[in-house]
């Protein structure tokens, strides 16, 4: 870390990727940044006034070289771009096997927390060797969620969800920084990120440190109360609880019977509209559904949903998200 | 002092006053192009001053990891400062308001521009601008950038966020009212006999120029209303808790800025092109092609605005769409560059002050617009974007582009606007200077970016000290204090060659 770094460290599979194409353009650069004051140098010491030269028929315009000049840089250009956007798509579409750890940003600080439960601030762990997605809102302005040893980088937003997925391939400590300018402290809007294996993560996961238990209040757990991250998760647990205690469950009920629809299946599903239209049901449209149901009718039903805007914290919305979405994968599969 | 000016000959700056109150009447109170680019020359140089000293003061504070000279909020509203002053009333009206005010009509064979008093009313519209922001500064500053990012600027931020907002929105008129002056001059008031194709390039730049300040600078205009009105009313557009939606301020804000920054550059292309074809005594090599480039940049210019958006929640297709036209419009830029080398061959050269500023500028460009396209690539750009990778592309482009051409040119009219000639031992110094203290400067901030130290941070880690101190070495010399004090002298040099009678 004292060296002098002209390389951050290369911690996710984008991190080579991203370095080779950065590493093709400043190859590129380095050949015109270097040819073309090559050239001026020498035409201005050919031609300066006080050397003899050949100043006969001086050219004014040629076509054919004006076209060479102007085609051959926009196919580089056309080129760059296509590489980049490959990679930009494989950035932006999440595989569908990942773990999924939520992030609420406010000023200035980070919140995680891992699908069992535990949280953390301004900390983040994650295993090597498996793709994590990360959920995240914000709390009041917008912030921005940067991992430079992973290449990664997304703004967080208030009032709606963004995800961004990696998968780390070192083991180590990685600065994790705020990016988007926040007001006083943002330059302390940060922490780290502590990549392990999957092992050491497992473990980590279920000591004690804060975690959120099913009747939705934040404890200290004991040892070992909390299993790994694949069973019983609390989240959706907390989730349940909540669903039941503010009524949900009174106009959507599993049967259907309810004044509301049922909600099994349908998250990762395209729910109808009452306008006839259709929508991804992710994040975004449950969180929509909850705070500002008359948004989007869902067809058959009457608009008779309550809005829950400003009763639920970004924690508490979060879990409702998670337990519709295990909801939701119990039909899928 | 007074026998020397004696021998100046007769011009538009020493007109007869009988006495000081007289004098200072003839000149705020006047209708001529060529005593409101002096105007213009006077106040903006002072914001340069302005804007400049900011920069020092936040280089220094970055010189150590912890923040020592300044609180953060201090520091916030030190590169606030810098960012609006330089971007709004320097950099954005520097060459039209200035350069473009004198030369217009001189070039174009008119008296005058086609509205004199609107040309008048522009400078003081200016001035108006000028005097909020200061205020603002004075009482106790704003600390949102330059980019005013909502819901931060709209309902957080508790500093003067109204008062500089309503002197950007007031400076925008500013700018409107040049460029409508300018196009209809450029249009209807031509010399019989001077064809399009036949006028010189500053005059398309210009053109181009003033398209974009009248069809994009109302955007903004309305984007600052709307953030008042959630400001001071709670009424909600940008804020989600009020209904709004945060990223719809940065699609106005860009959809105005992006073209802004070419505001900022093709006035500056434009003087390029007349310092090289004088000082290698030929004619421009691909006179059309660098024409039509001048509009083409304008026009896509309007298409890009969202690759400032990468990683705003944008969606994958519009991340594609402006991948794809971003990098298309750094060709017309590569053609510019490319035929202005072209120009050299079989010229006659010069190495006088305006063409090592005009031989600056091509190497800083080059360095600026081949960064353009790494940000461009959407990939790259994830990882680079806020961080001072992108702090050093905007400089390269923006400082390296526009201040090089600014300074060139001042050098290259100084004797037609003052009547007096510079020094051309000290012209050559500063422009040597000035180029290699920028390169120190902003050189290393590419690394630094590349490595992943953000922007607009006060504290940062302590590996990337090395780094910032270099930058700031380079901030720091003599050279550039010289540069920014260089032109102050100048501009006095152009009053004292007034004559008391
Ligand atoms: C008064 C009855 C009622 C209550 C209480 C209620 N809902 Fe609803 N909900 C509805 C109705 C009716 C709809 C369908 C019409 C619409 O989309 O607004 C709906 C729609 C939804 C949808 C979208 C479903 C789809 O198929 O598109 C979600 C998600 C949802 N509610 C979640 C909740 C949650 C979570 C709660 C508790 C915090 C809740 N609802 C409380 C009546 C209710
Ligand atoms: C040659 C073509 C150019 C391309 C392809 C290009 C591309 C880009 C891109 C993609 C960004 C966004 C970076 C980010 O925020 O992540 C950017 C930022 C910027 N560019 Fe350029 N650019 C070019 C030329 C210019 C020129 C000529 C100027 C000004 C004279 C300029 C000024 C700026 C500014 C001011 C910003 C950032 C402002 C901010 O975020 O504060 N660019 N450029
Ligand atoms: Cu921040
Ligand atoms: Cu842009």
């Amino acid at each position: 870390m004292n060296n002098f770094p002209l390389f951050p460290d290369q911690a996710s599979t984008f991190a080579p990727q991203i370095d080779l194409l950065y590493g093709v353009l400043v190859a590129l650069s380095l050949l015109f940044a270097g040819v073309i004051p090559f050239v001026i140098l020498f035409l201005i010491v050919k031609y300066h006034r006080s050397m003899k030269a050949d100043r006969s028929n001086p050219v004014h315009s040629n076509l054919k070289l004006e076209l060479t000049w102007s085609i051959i840089p926009l196919i580089l250009a056309l080129g760059v771009f296509t590489w980049g956007a490959l990679l930009y798509i494989d950035m932006r579409r999440a595989p569908d096997d990942t773990l999924e750890v939520y992030v609420i940003g406010k000023r200035w600080m980070w919140h995680t927390q891992h699908p069992n439960g535990k949280r953390e601030n301004n900390e983040l762990h994650v295993p090597i060797g498996q793709p994590v997605k990360l959920i995240m809102t914000s709390q009041d302005v917008i912030h921005s969620f940067y991992i430079p040893a992973f290449r990664i980088k997304q703004d967080v937003l208030p009032g709606r969800y963004t995800t961004m997925w990696f998968e780390a391939t070192r083991a180590g400590e990685y600065h994790l920084f705020c990016a988007e300018y926040c007001g006083t402290e943002h330059s302390r809007m940060g922490g780290r990120v502590v990549v392990m294996s999957m092992a050491d993560y497992q473990t980590w996961l279920t000591t004690p440190g804060e975690v959120i238990l099913p009747d939705g209040v934040d404890a200290v757990a004991d040892g070992g109360v909390v299993a790994g991250p694949a069973v019983g998760d609390p989240m959706a647990l907390a989730g349940q609880q909540l669903f039941t205690n503010l009524g949900c469950v009174g106009c959507h009920r599993d049967d259907g019977a309810g004044q509301g629809p049922s909600l099994v299946g349908l998250f990762g599903a395209q729910g109808q509209l009452a306008d006839g239209s259709t929508v991804l049901a992710d994040e975004n449209y449950v969180r929509e559904s909850i705070l500002n149901p008359n948004a989007k009718i869902a067809a058959g039903y009457q608009p008779i949903m309550p809005s829950y805007q400003g009763q639920l914290s970004e924690d508490q919305i979060l879990q409702l998200v998670a337990y519709i979405k295990s909801l939701g994968d119990t039909s899928g599969n | 002092m007074s026998t020397t000016t004696g021998t100046i000959p007769r011009n538009y700056t020493t007109e007869s006053s009988t006495s000081p109150l007289e004098w200072l009447k003839s000149w705020l109170l006047t209708i001529d192009h060529k005593r409101i680019a002096i105007l213009y020359l006077l106040a903006i140089n002072f914001f340069f001053l302005l804007g400049g000293a900011a920069a020092t003061a936040v280089r220094i504070e970055l010189i150590t990891p912890s923040g020592d000279l300044m609180t953060s909020d201090g520091y916030n509203k030190m590169f606030t400062l810098h960012g609006v002053i330089m971007v709004f009333f320097f950099l954005i009206p520097a060459i039209p308001a200035v350069l473009g005010n004198f030369l217009v009509p001189l070039m174009i064979g008119a008296k005058d521009l086609a509205f004199p008093r609107l040309n008048l009313l522009s400078w003081y519209v200016y001035m108006g601008g000028g005097l909020f922001t200061l205020c603002a500064v004075v009482l106790g500053g704003v600390d949102t950038g330059w980019t005013f990012y909502t819901p931060y600027s709209s309902t957080y931020a508790n500093s003067q966020v109204l008062l500089t907002a309503v002197g950007v929105f007031i400076m925008g008129f500013s700018s409107i009212l040049t460029g409508l002056n300018f196009i209809v001059t450029i249009h209807k008031m031509r010399a019989p006999g001077l064809t399009w194709f036949r006028l010189p390039l500053f005059i398309w730049a210009n053109y181009a120029t003033s398209l974009i300040q009248v069809l994009a600078t109302p955007v903004i205009s309305i984007t600052i209303v709307l953030l008042g009105l959630e400001r001071i009313f709670g009424v909600g557009v940008f804020d989600p808790r009020l209904g709004g939606d945060p990223v719809l301020f940065q699609h106005l804000f860009w959809f105005y800025s992006h073209p802004a920054v070419y505001i900022m550059i093709l006035p500056a292309m434009g003087v390029i092109s007349e310092l090289i074809t004088t000082f290698s005594r030929k004619r421009v090599f691909g006179y059309e092609f660098i024409a039509f480039s001048s509009i083409a940049i304008a026009v896509l210019g309007f298409l890009v605005w969202g690759h400032h958006m990468f990683v705003s929640s944008q969606s994958v297709y519009a991340g594609l769409i402006f991948s794809f036209l971003s990098s298309v419009v750094a060709i017309p830029s590569a053609i510019k560059v490319f035929n202005w080398t072209a120009t050299l061959y079989k010229g006659s050269i010069s190495y006088r002050t305006p063409m090592l500023y005009a031989l600056g500028f091509i190497g800083l460009f080059v360095i600026g617009g081949l960064t353009g396209l790494f940000l461009a690539a959407v990939a790259v750009d994830i990882h680079v974007t806020d961080t001072y990778f992108v702090v050093a592309h905007f400089h390269y482009v923006m400082v390296g582009g526009t201040i090089m051409a600014y300074l060139g040119g001042l050098h290259f009219w100084w004797p037609k606007i003052t009547g007096r000639m510079y020094s051309e031992i000290w012209g050559g110094i500063s422009a040597a200077v000035v180029f290699i203290g920028f390169n120190m400067t902003f050189f290393p901030q590419f690394v630094l970016g590349y490595l992943g130290m953000p922007r607009r941070y006060h504290v940062y880690p302590e590996e990337f000290q090395i780094l910032h101190v270099l930058s700031t070495a380079g901030a720091c010399d003599p050279g550039d204090r010289f540069y920014r004090a260089a032109d102050l002298p100048a501009a006095l040099a152009a009053l004292r060659a007034h004559r008391w009678r």
